[in-house]
């Protein structure tokens, strides 16, 4: 069995992988997938500690997971789309060259 | 620790690594579908059935085809020139790195995890949709205007402008 504790470690190692990679790439499009990357670690605590709970027939934690899961895909909808009206802009990704507000 | 989770673990966080850091970035959303299906297989372990179909659908299904139409229009997919990490990637990894170090060591200085895992709980689907419609009916119903306004505002920012002064 495994215990709760390396559910939470997998999760904490996502969360780092994913906040890497929302700060090191250059590309808009891999920040987004790094905070998508850092939703999910944080949506297998919800489900890890809600399983490992005292009341598990609550689903609250359950519960929390599809709410999350809905704002995460509305969250990735729009960014995409912001993305891609910044590409018509500024003919670039790279967001180290979007640097100027207006122009 | 069982082998089933050892590997799903493994997956999981070998395809994570792997999309953040291939150069390719149709690579990139292909590895993410493999992290996100590893993430559901964990899901439906816990015996969390509902959230690890969801899982399949919202985030191998549509997020990462969002991901590929993204690359596609705005031509990311051709190989850039020069390195597809920031100048000032030591300080991204170090933050993530202690990032991961501050909470490895609270998971393990922390006494009242449990080790043991509960039998499982009869999560059926017809709960989750009974608590759904009875307790949780105001927060579905915010979540389906949040996703018609995310609808709506995401066409109105993607449109072309056309008649732009």
């Amino acid at each position: 069995m495994t215990p709760l504790s390396g559910y939470l470690i997998l999760s904490a190692m996502l969360f780092a992988i994913g906040l890497a990679g929302a700060l090191i790439r250059r590309n808009a499009i891999m920040v987004l997938v790094g905070i998508e990357v850092m939703l999910n670690a944080a949506n297998l605590n919800f489900i890890a500690f809600w399983r490992y709970g005292h009341n598990p027939q609550a689903l609250t934690g359950v519960m929390f997971v599809i709410f999350s899961i809905a704002v995460a895909a509305a969250e990735a909808a729009v960014g995409l789309a912001l993305i891609i009206s910044i590409y018509r802009h500024y003919k670039t990704t790279d967001v180290e060259k979007i640097n100027s507000m207006k122009g | 620790m069982t082998a089933g989770f050892a590997i799903l673990a493994l997956l999981t966080v070998a395809s994570a690594v792997a999309a953040m850091t291939l150069r390719n970035l149709v690579h990139c959303a292909l590895a993410l579908a493999v992290a996100f299906a590893g993430l559901a297989a964990i899901y439906l372990q816990l015996s969390a059935q509902f959230v690890g179909f969801a899982q399949i659908l919202v985030y191998v299904g549509a997020v990462a085809i969002l991901i590929v139409f993204a690359i596609l229009l705005t031509r990311s997919g051709e190989p850039v020139a020069g390195s597809v990490f920031s100048g000032s990637w030591i300080a991204g990894v170090g933050i993530a790195a202690a990032v991961f170090a501050v909470l490895t060591a609270m998971i393990r200085s922390s006494r009242g995890l449990a080790r043991r895992i509960p039998e499982p709980p009869q999560a059926a689907v017809r709960d989750i949709g009974d608590q759904m419609m009875s307790q949780y009916v105001l927060p579905l119903e915010v979540v389906g205007l949040l996703l018609t306004a995310a609808l709506i505002g995401a066409v109105l920012i993607a449109m072309r402008e056309k008649d732009r002064p």
